[in-house]
């Protein structure tokens, strides 16, 4: 059995609303919140970076999983914002965290779904015995230029998760991907902000790689909908899981759990992950979670996961999710700008 | 700071390493050969786990220059920021900054928790400095 043995989220204290953003566009903030079902986004303090979040995430997933830090063999980091273009962000985690030396790591970027390309190859490691425990996380300070339409949605924070083959709390009992070249969203070397084909990121992109990276997991895995207990699909906006979802056959009490891009934004590469840590916040014993990222570019990986009854014993001794909803602090437009030095 | 020198100070930047005289428990940040107490020359290695108090506090209002006179951006940018003197739990007082809090909701004696944050980032070709900060425990 291999699974995830702890769990860590953290979001930054700040946030923005949706309000505040359309007033220094120009536009209509009902429109745009009803749009994108979005209320406000996270923003990461202006000494915050992918780097600091996933340190913060990984000590609150060491504290649930119970091991030392010096036992685990590899850290793979999903961003699209990694501090350094070359110097990876899984050394300065490590050191933080109080690792050895003895570990193997490297950067991944896949848009959105870094994180989750992460997730699959330490379980990987883990499942093969090449190491005994293993830390995947998705972390992003996401970008979005002024006025662009992702400015609303373009959010900071991550989740980390340690795996193991024991006192696992969540078993991974199979995962796949579907990938393809779709060139829905992107950023250019040495560009600041990213560039995408506007409706272009619907159906061709999310939609196609959603569906068909959860309908292969559910073949292979001979499950349906409604033998999940919750669901959780990337969260580009408060609209698109919603609709895919319907689409698939899950039902609103199986997502909502989940769904946490209306308060907190889209976090890219910590977006779907994030929902998994949140679920996991609240999960019983014998619960079923069903995971599909969404990366632009493009591709989607789809996790089967089960509930031990370990989860009880470990839930309560890191922050959850649902604590750094709520423990916030709103700012304005302009310490919004000097936050994310725009 | 060289990068030399910041990437030899890593343990207690990033996690707050310092000693600890198994003779007489004195506690020391920043790391230290000779116990001051009892003159012991074995000094423990001791990790602090960041937990403290504000002893005292003060608003920087200016930003901080390097040594060549050009402002460090990070501070250029966060003016007006919460320098603290924090007393750890073991004994030992350090000098660091107090964020995601407003000013008026710092006091002395509050309770705080160390985080890890960047100190200096020099510009965007520069290495990329982190280390301890705090903020109070809610």
């Amino acid at each position: 059995m291999t699974g995830i043995i702890g769990w860590g989220a953290y979001i930054p204290h700040y946030r923005i609303k949706a309000e505040e953003i359309a007033k220094a566009q120009g536009q209509d903030a009902d429109t745009i919140k009803s749009g994108l079902r979005i209320e406000e986004k996270s923003v990461p303090g202006i000494d915050e970076d992918s780097a600091t979040i996933a340190v913060e995430a990984a000590k609150n997933a060491l504290k649930r999983a119970n091991i030392l830090p010096t036992e685990i063999g590899a850290i793979y980091l999903g961003s699209e914002s990694h501090p350094y273009a070359v110097k990876p962000t899984g050394t300065i985690v490590a050191q933080a965290i109080g690792m050895s030396n003895n570990y193997t790591t490297a950067d991944l970027e896949f848009a959105c779904k870094a994180g989750t390309a992460a997730l699959q190859i330490i379980y990987a490691m883990v499942k093969s015995d090449m190491i005994r425990y293993g830390l995947a996380g998705g972390i992003d300070t996401a970008q979005a230029a002024p006025g662009d339409p992702l400015e609303y949605t373009a959010a900071a924070g991550g989740a980390v998760f340690i795996l193991g083959r024991e006192n696992i709390v969540a078993e991974i009992k199979d995962t796949v991907s579907f990938t393809s070249d779709t060139p829905d969203f992107w950023r250019r070397a040495y560009q600041k902000y990213p560039s995408h084909g506007g409706a272009f990121t619907g159906e061709p992109a999310y939609f196609k790689h959603i569906i068909n990276a959860t309908e292969l997991l559910l073949k292979k895995v001979n499950k349906k909908p409604t033998d999940y207990t919750y669901a959780i699909f990337h969260q580009p906006n408060g609209k698109f899981p919603v609709r895919v979802a319907k689409k698939l056959g899950f039902n609103n009490e199986q997502i909502l759990p989940g769904l946490l891009v209306p308060k907190i934004g889209n976090t890219y590469s910590g977006s779907s992950i994030l929902g998994l840590a949140a679920v996991l916040d609240i999960a019983k014993p014998g619960d079923t979670i069903l995971v599909t990222s969404y990366g632009s570019g493009a591709g989607s990986d789809s996790f089967d996961i089960e509930v031990t009854d370990q989860i009880l014993r470990i839930r309560n001794k890191s922050q959850s999710v649902q604590d750094y909803i709520d423990n916030i602090k709103y700012i304005d437009y302009a310490t919004y700008l000097k936050y994310t030095k725009k | 700071m060289t990068v030399s020198k910041f990437w030899r100070n890593i343990p207690q930047y990033y996690n707050l390493i310092g000693k600890k005289c198994p003779e007489c428990n004195s506690y020391y940040f920043p790391p230290r050969d000779v116990c001051s107490q009892c003159g012991n020359h074995k000094l423990e290695e001791h990790k602090f786990d960041g937990r403290g108090e504000i002893v005292t506090f003060t608003i920087i209002r200016t930003p901080l220059m390097d040594p060549e006179g050009e402002v460090i951006d990070i501070h250029a940018q966060t003016i007006p920021y919460i320098l603290a003197i924090v007393k750890l739990e073991e004994g030992p007082k350090l000098t660091a900054e107090i964020v995601d809090c407003e000013i008026d909701e710092v006091k002395i004696g509050k309770e705080v928790g160390a985080v890890f944050r960047k100190i200096v980032e020099k510009g965007p070709h520069g290495v990329i400095q982190y280390g301890y900060k705090f903020k109070l425990v809610r």
